[in-house]
């Protein structure tokens, strides 16, 4: 993998390792996410997912915010893995059953 | 698009050697795009070439379609699978176009209209392997498969012949690109159907 280096990392003590992402990605995926409020990195603007555009007919799928098209999402399908990248996406605002 | 004359081009049989693994052979020209076509005045239209120095070499349309072309007829590879047979194109080779740039890098990331970038070495750029292509079967490029003029480098999965193309920077380190970073094959051969990164 050629990925492009990664910001400086916390101190080796303030850190989990990926596995504790499990649990709550499980959580977030297992709701619709299409209602969740996405805050676009570009412009700032928020809305629902459900408001982003959508680009299907490319290697994969690629979701745009509607207010200044900056590329919000992009999800891609291998056989065998997802790739999922979010990082046009500042954050995710997703309701959830009160606890 | 103009109508292609039957039996200008050997077709073999259905496909056979000419269809790399996984592919299958189609005669309509599919449409792939990651965003909004975008409509591109050729009077502000330009092609830069950026050295790993930062000297930049730059085209207007008018210098571009000065230039000597080249008109190749070439097979397109689809990562999503369609191959498409014969295709004819003019573009002027980027062998012309980097034959006065003085570079010592070894990479090369093209840059699209609408931000758009995907990544190479630069000798898949040199030796008669790829164009900057302006006209398809006889005609202007159409701006759904790139117009004015997108990168031919059919050698490679099509998604490396980036449409709407600005310009190349020339990199001393590999830089991925936009489908490189989201779980694409860095290099793309369709030969050895190098699809999803670790093919
Ligand atoms: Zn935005």
């Amino acid at each position: 993998m050629n990925a492009p280096s990664s910001p400086a990392s916390p101190a080796p003590d303030d850190y989990q390792d990926g596995n504790a992402l499990a649990g709550p990605l499980a959580e977030v995926f297992a709701v619709d996410v299409t209602a969740a409020v996405g805050t676009c990195a570009g412009c700032r603007r928020n809305g629902p997912l459900a408001r982003l555009r959508l680009y299907g007919h490319a290697p994969g799928l690629v979701a745009r915010c509607p207010d200044c098209g900056q590329v919000m999402m992009r999800l891609v399908r291998s056989p065998t893995e997802a790739w999922l990248d979010l990082h046009g996406t500042l954050s995710l605002r997703i309701a959830l059953p009160e606890v | 698009m103009a109508v292609i004359s039957r039996g200008f081009h050997g077709r073999r049989r259905a496909g056979g050697d000419k269809l790399p693994p996984g592919q299958y052979e189609t005669r309509d020209f599919p449409v792939l795009s990651a965003g909004p076509t975008p409509r591109i005045d050729l009077d502000s239209w330009t092609f830069t070439v950026t050295t790993e120095a930062g000297a930049a070499h730059a085209w207007s349309w008018r210098e571009m379609t000065a230039l000597p072309s080249e008109q190749p007829v070439v097979d397109l590879h689809c990562v999503t699978k369609w191959s498409k047979f014969g295709t004819r194109w003019r573009g002027v080779s980027l062998d012309l176009l980097l034959a006065d740039v003085e570079s010592a890098a070894e990479f090369a990331l093209v840059r699209s209209r609408g931000g758009y970038t995907t990544n190479l070495p630069l000798e898949d750029l040199l030796d008669g392997k790829a164009w900057i292509a302006f006209e398809y079967e006889g005609e202007e490029l159409a701006p759904q498969h790139g117009g004015p003029a997108r990168l031919l480098v059919p050698h490679l999965y099509l998604w490396k012949s980036a449409k709407w193309v600005e310009g190349i920077d020339l990199l001393l380190d590999d830089e991925p690109g936009f489908w490189e970073t989201a779980g694409y094959n860095n290099y793309g051969d369709p030969w050895r159907e190098q699809r999803y990164q670790g093919d």
